[in-house]
């Protein structure tokens, strides 16, 4: 298999990545055809003196077999998405592990549950543009917007999401590998738009409880 | 139909008319189709000047560009060695002003307004259009629109800069980009040009409908009037759906109103809901046109029918019904019910179908042909290669998993070049096929196909290589890719693409300069240059106020190429053979 998208830690994004090298197949092989005989047909029957095209207004047989050979393999393609989808977007597993995300022009701000285990409360700790997460654990994100649309990529996760004002969106992932991974805003949010970007830092289990117990853990008053 | 084009021909005489009313407030279809054609060229470069600056700033981050300090701050800022550097408020506008000028001031002007008034009527053999007036009218608000657009460059704050889409909450509140008054004369030159679109597309009906000449049945009209005939109901049906959705977001910016402010209980997403179910039948306004002139132009010059006529206007029909129910695929990621998006991906893969039937029937019309290869023939042929990539790098997006990686990557802003920028190659075909009956005179041939091979090959360095920055996960309207870690690699695909569109700019001169030298002092046209075999060849050149001095009598289609029933290899829609073939349906 081919290897042009970034490297993917997450638990789902191989369902991403062998959905778009299949549709390359398809479509590389689609244009293939259809260049070489396009290419050929206009040496062939390039113009010559005395000789005169083929009077035919066409076939109805190959117009049956070009409607249905695209129509049945888009269609598959279709039923194999549908089911990727349901599992990346609409179902979004059980997890302890939630985090509250608020977009902002033209910050990400991460909230992490403070003493009181809850999120959106008053005591939430708050961070700027850095999210850290253990590895191997499904996360759960609840995203607000504070002013515009901003759209959460995190490209190496192949997980994209819009984020709208007045909605609570929930989206999902599980990173497979350790790493710090870039975090750009996607959709146009304004002049600072380009820029406004985080990092993800996934840890192995032990380094997580290590940042969670220096960053996490309640202030002595 | 035979009385209305019987009444028409009636008034075919046309006194001799002043300056004024031949040159400015004319109600000869053909006088509009051309001052549409000025006025869309003359935005091409405005738009394309604006492409220009984006590709600089996104090769050479905020690097001066020379000769830009003329604008003042905060606009542009002077370099330290002269020029200017252009400053992210800036390129946001850059983008969104070249995306609106290049899809509502040049695509559509050229291949609705220019071609449709020129060719509709000469096309179905009629005099004019069903209601000149009306005609007349829709230019010059088109015209005021084009002014109003052009004029919100110099109003404090600069243009409008949330993107061609304007999405909601950005584009709702001024305090959000920071334009005020750009934003606001982008909406109303947009609620103008949908006045214009709509009588325009009233007119394009009606005529085709009403005025066909005898014989012209509905299966007997060459597939470019098809297209624009469909071009027209789809116009008609989607501009009020923009128009409401425009009128709602000025409500919210200057009368306190709340349709997309969630602070006031409204909804962001139903903008894009509306702006979209305009949007996706507008893609289609775009390429329409540009598939029906290329349809015309493959079977002239492989001297040869149009193969799978009928489904070639079937195919279009079903595109046209598809556009309405396929918008969604621009939001899979918006934020709406995913369940939505399940819906809307087997709809978009749908569409698809007629689209690829389409492009197989151009192939089946070249098979067996004997092909010339003139400069119309090229761009038509370059049209199709791209709407081939174009095409193809859709079912990618269609995909919805696929999408979640590459929705906002360059990956999409390859796929809808290919396709929208891409119609400039039937745009060309179409200018140099009608140039001989449209101005009377013969563009340079050899030129032409310099600045196809030219185009040709730049057009392919400037787009392709986005795919590649796509699949890398490049963000689409970012101002500075070198802000990111993972775009760093992939920089010099920035400056080749850079290269390549400066290089696509600069070879547009070739064709202006052609156009320019050939408008003056072209070689006198013939009649039917191309021995084509649609109705406008069979009128003088260029043809006069009237069109026809015979009204037209149509016995066949318009592609009865190389048939056996002549000598010649064409067989004019309007020629007698004699009582014994005049019933012979296409």
């Amino acid at each position: 298999m081919l290897s042009w998208l970034p490297e993917d830690v997450s638990t789902y994004g191989h369902e991403i990545d062998s959905l778009f090298y299949l549709i390359y197949y398809i479509t590389g092989a689609t244009f293939i055809l259809v260049t070489a005989l396009m290419v050929i047909f206009l040496i062939k029957y390039r113009e010559q003196p005395g000789r005169r095209a083929t009077y035919s207004h066409g076939n109805t047989t190959l117009e049956i077999i070009w409607t249905i050979i695209p129509a049945v393999i888009l269609i598959v393609l279709a039923f194999m998405s549908a089911s990727s989808w349901a599992k990346i977007k609409r179902h979004v597993p059980n997890t302890d592990f939630e985090l509250r995300i608020v977009a902002k022009q033209f910050n990400w701000e991460v909230n992490y549950p403070g003493a009181d285990k809850k999120l959106g409360t008053d005591d939430d700790i708050k961070f700027d543009n850095d999210l850290h997460v253990p590895v191997n654990k499904p996360i759960r994100l609840v995203m607000t917007a504070a002013d515009v649309i901003h759209s959460f990529f995190i490209p190496n996760m192949r997980f994209k999401q819009d984020i709208v004002p007045g909605r609570e969106i929930v989206g999902w992932f599980e990173a497979t590998k350790p790493g710090r991974y870039e975090l750009p805003c996607a959709e146009l949010c304004g002049f600072g738009h380009s820029g406004m970007k985080g990092w993800l830092f996934v840890h192995t289990p032990e380094d997580y409880q290590k940042w969670a117990n220096e960053n996490l853990a309640p202030k002595a008053q | 139909m035979s009385d209305t084009a019987a009444a028409h021909e009636s008034h075919g005489h046309h006194p001799e008319l002043g300056f004024i009313r031949t040159y400015i407030f004319s109600l000869d279809h053909k006088m509009i189709g051309r001052q549409f054609l000025f006025m869309g060229l003359l935005m091409i470069i405005v738009g394309g000047l604006l492409a220009m600056l984006v590709r600089w700033q996104l090769a050479w981050p905020e690097a001066p560009v020379p000769g830009l300090n003329f604008i003042p701050e905060p606009y542009i800022y002077p370099g330290e060695n002269g020029g200017g550097i252009i400053p992210p408020q800036t390129y946001n506008a850059l983008f969104t002003m070249h995306a609106t000028i290049m899809i509502f001031f040049v695509v559509m002007p050229i291949m609705v307004g220019t071609f449709g008034n020129f060719l509709i009527p000469l096309m179905i053999g009629t005099g004019d259009m069903a209601f000149p007036k009306l005609n007349m009218l829709s230019f010059w608000v088109g015209a005021m629109a084009t002014v109003v657009m052009l004029a919100s460059f110099v109003v404090p704050g600069g243009p409008a800069a949330g993107g061609w889409t304007s999405y909601a909450t950005l584009a709702a509140k001024g305090q959000y980009t920071g334009v005020e008054w750009g934003q606001h004369l982008w909406i109303i030159s947009l609620l103008i040009l949908g006045v214009s679109s709509l009588m325009g597309s009233i007119n394009y009906i009606t005529t085709i409908i009403n005025m066909r000449a005898p014989g012209m049945s509905y299966f007997r009209m060459p597939l470019t009037v098809w297209s624009l005939f469909i071009t027209a109901i789809l116009l008609l049906l989607a501009l009020p759906v923009l128009t409401a959705a425009l009128a709602m977001l000025l409500f919210d910016r200057v009368a306190g109103t709340s349709f997309f402010l969630p602070e006031g209980g409204g909804e962001p997403l139903l903008w894009q809901h509306m702006f979209w179910f305009f949007g996706h039948p507008e893609v289609y306004i775009l390429v329409l046109p540009a598939m029906g002139v290329t349809s015309d132009i493959l079977s002239t010059f492989s001297r040869k029918p149009i193969f799978g006529y009928h489904a070639m206007a079937f195919s279009m029909i079903a595109i046209a019904f598809l556009s309405w129910i396929v918008w969604g695929h621009h939001m899979f990621v918006s934020g709406m019910n995913p369940l939505l998006g399940t819906a809307f991906m087997m709809t978009t893969m749908v569409i698809a179908v007629p689209s690829a039937i389409k492009v197989f029937n151009w192939l089946g019309t070249l098979w067996g042909g004997n092909i010339r290869l003139t400069s119309p023939m090229l761009f038509a042929l370059g049209f199709v290669s791209n709407f081939l990539i174009g095409g193809l790098s859709g079912v990618f997006m269609a995909s919805t998993p696929v999408d979640i990686f590459i929705h906002d990557t360059y990956y999409i802003v390859a796929h809808f070049h290919y396709v929208v920028a891409g119609i400039v190659f039937a745009l060309f075909a179409a200018v140099y096929y009608w140039f001989p009956k449209m101005f009377g005179r013969t563009m340079n041939e050899g030129m032409a196909k310099i600045h196809f091979v030219l185009t040709y090959i730049f057009f392919n360095g400037a787009f392709f290589p986005m795919h590649f920055l796509g699949v890398g996960g490049h963000m689409r309207r970012i101002y500075n890719p070198m802000q990111y870690e993972f775009l760093m690699p992939m920089q010099h695909w920035n400056v080749f693409i850079t290269i390549s569109a400066l290089l696509l700019g600069a070879s547009q001169f070739i064709f202006l300069g052609n156009f320019v030298w050939s408008l003056i002092a072209g070689k006198k046209a013939e009649q039917n240059p191309w021995q084509a075999n649609t109705l406008e060849w069979t009128a003088a050149t260029p043809p006069p106020h009237g069109n026809f001095e015979v009204q037209p009598v149509v016995y066949r289609g318009p592609y009865e190429y190389s048939s056996p029933e002549v000598k010649e290899d064409w067989l004019p829609q309007d020629k007698n053979l004699g009582a014994s073939t005049t019933a012979r349906a296409h």
